[in-house]
């Protein structure tokens, strides 16, 4: 085969390659550009600042529903972190530990559990108990959807660390928790956010699990223990209804969630490169 | 310090075999050998290095000012802080300064008090020879250093808490010959104040720095002496056909 073939070759499996990318990329560009020409016009000061107006009046915002993404969002990444730092600390840091082995069963099983379901199970563990919907509650089955994903970022990330990092610690006459503490999370603390920020952007998305824990409230609410709204709440709401303008509030909805999403998927890998 | 038929299993394999071997304060005893030999292995085994391997299993007794350190009730981190440890690669804590490095064993115990910190960071910096070349920028990341910098930043580190026992793990082997020049030069001082265990795959490292000379051959100790003695004058034919070169 001469070399005229080889260039010719090479130039075909280039344009694949391409043409490979662009059909990956083209859906999601779709999409893209979909919800912001539909959601931008649905995109002004009262949608801000306003509580929704009831169907057919016109006007009225998503106020609630963006305090409340915050807020349960926020608690769940604080449960979760916490919960999934620590299942990660564990299996990278104490690999012989006998609590390793179900904890990496639960967060293989918890990983490949539908979102719903989270939700359910925080139904049956705080809103049966507690006696009524709440942001607690969503914030619960967010959290658990988040465990799994920070644990193995976590464990991840600390198993990158060089061995003789820890024993130089050790070697100093620290205690292990200490090395833990002080030596070997401030080294992985730019992985560890990345991880965190990924799972916030992924739960903070979900629909499903916020259907019968956080419910969703119309009124704005900073009651963790009672009922309150949520963009991905509002978004399946208002798709769904058939009134024109909570349709095009909805796709405003939509676009916002959109933009929080890939703001924190941009800050995750800027921790990243940081870290 | 001394070992008595200490023992090393990986497993079911021995990694050392009943090695009995004083170790004399303020000397430097340099443990030499092929690759593979158990010198490292048994290294570790003097501070408890291999407590966090479940497989490893220790025999025999190690002794510190008399008191085994495997004794039940015995914290290895006690003993580790009095028996501390250089690696074969310089190991900077890569998110502190340099200051914090060398003080990073009294500060993260709880040591505050800042006057009180610098001066045992001045004391070991100069102590390690590294003051002169970092003391006007002591709050520049470690990990800035060159390889030998780095690696006397661990000395000075482990020199910090003040240990009776240093034990260096061939602490020249990835550093140039001038860094390593340094590193020889610091020892003879450093024995004034602490006893020194190295291991060293350097033979000419070992007749150059140390007093006593251990030769480890598949986990066991052939000889032990003087190193003069045991570089010019060996009992054992293996340490002889080793020293000369004939095989390792």
């Amino acid at each position: 085969m001469n070399l005229r073939r080889r260039y010719l070759r090479d130039r075909i499996m280039v344009v694949f390659v391409y043409l490979g990318t662009l059909i990956v990329l083209l859906p999601l560009g779709f999409i893209l550009l979909h919800v912001f020409t539909q959601g931008i016009g649905a995109l002004n000061w009262d949608f801000f600042t306003k509580p929704p107006a009831p169907p057919g009046e016109g006007g009225g915002g998503m106020l609630p529903a963006i305090v409340g993404t915050f807020v349960i969002d926020l608690m769940a990444l604080a449960m979760g972190g916490l919960l999934g730092l620590g299942g990660g600390i564990l299996m990278a840091e104490y690999p012989d530990h006998p609590l390793n082995r179900p904890l990496r069963l639960v967060a293989n099983v918890l990983g490949g559990i539908p979102a719903i379901l989270m939700g359910l199970f925080a139904f049956v563990l705080v809103v049966v108990p507690m006696g009524g919907f709440s942001a607690f509650s969503g914030s619960v089955a967010l959290a658990i959807l988040m465990i799994p994903i920070i644990m193995r970022a976590t464990e991840e990330v600390l198993r990158i660390l060089p061995w003789e990092l820890r024993e130089a610690g050790l070697a100093l006459g620290l205690p292990r928790w200490r090395v833990t503490l002080s030596l070997i999370l401030p080294a992985a603390r730019g992985g560890i956010v990345t991880g965190l920020l990924l799972a916030l952007a992924r739960a903070a998305g979900e629909a499903a699990p916020l259907l019968f824990t956080a419910f969703g409230n119309p009124f704005l609410s900073f009651d963790p223990l009672g009922p309150m709204d949520s963009l991905p709440l509002k978004i399946y709401v208002y798709a769904i209804s058939p009134y024109e303008d909570w349709i095009r509030q909805a796709w405003g909805a939509a676009l916002l969630l959109a933009l929080l999403l890939m703001a924190t998927n941009y800050l995750a890998r800027r921790a990243m490169r940081r870290g | 310090m001394e070992t008595e038929n200490l023992t090393v299993y990986y497993g079911k394999n021995a990694g050392v075999r009943g090695v009995s071997l004083p170790v004399y304060d303020r000397k430097i005893t340099a443990l030499i050998g092929p690759s593979g030999c158990g010198k490292t292995t048994f290294l570790r085994a003097l501070n408890r290095m291999h407590d966090l391997n479940p497989i490893v299993r220790i025999e025999g007794r190690v002794l510190l000012d008399g008191e085994d350190v495997y004794a039940p009730g015995v914290d290895p981190v006690v003993i580790r802080r009095r028996v501390g440890m250089v690696f074969q690669r310089p190991t900077p804590f890569p998110t502190m300064s340099i200051f914090e490095n060398v003080v990073a064993g009294l500060r993260l115990v709880g040591i505050r008090e800042r006057d009180r910190l610098r001066e045992v960071a001045e004391r070991s910096l100069k102590a390690a020879a590294l003051w002169d070349e970092v003391k006007d920028r002591l709050n520049d990341p470690a990990v800035g250093l060159s390889g030998g910098q780095q690696q006397r930043i661990s000395i000075a580190r482990a020199l910090a808490v003040e240990p009776e026992v240093l034990l260096m793990d061939e602490p020249t082997s990835a550093l140039d010959p001038i860094s390593t020049q340094a590193i020889e030069d610091l020892l003879g001082e450093l024995k004034e104040q602490v006893t020194i265990v190295i291991v060293t795959h350097n033979m000419q490292q070992a007749a150059r720095v140390s007093d006593r000379t251990a030769f480890f051959l598949d986990g066991e100790m052939i000889e032990f002496g003087p190193t003069e003695r045991l570089f010019t004058n060996p009992a054992d034919e293996r340490t002889e056909a080793y020293i000369t070169g004939r095989f390792g």
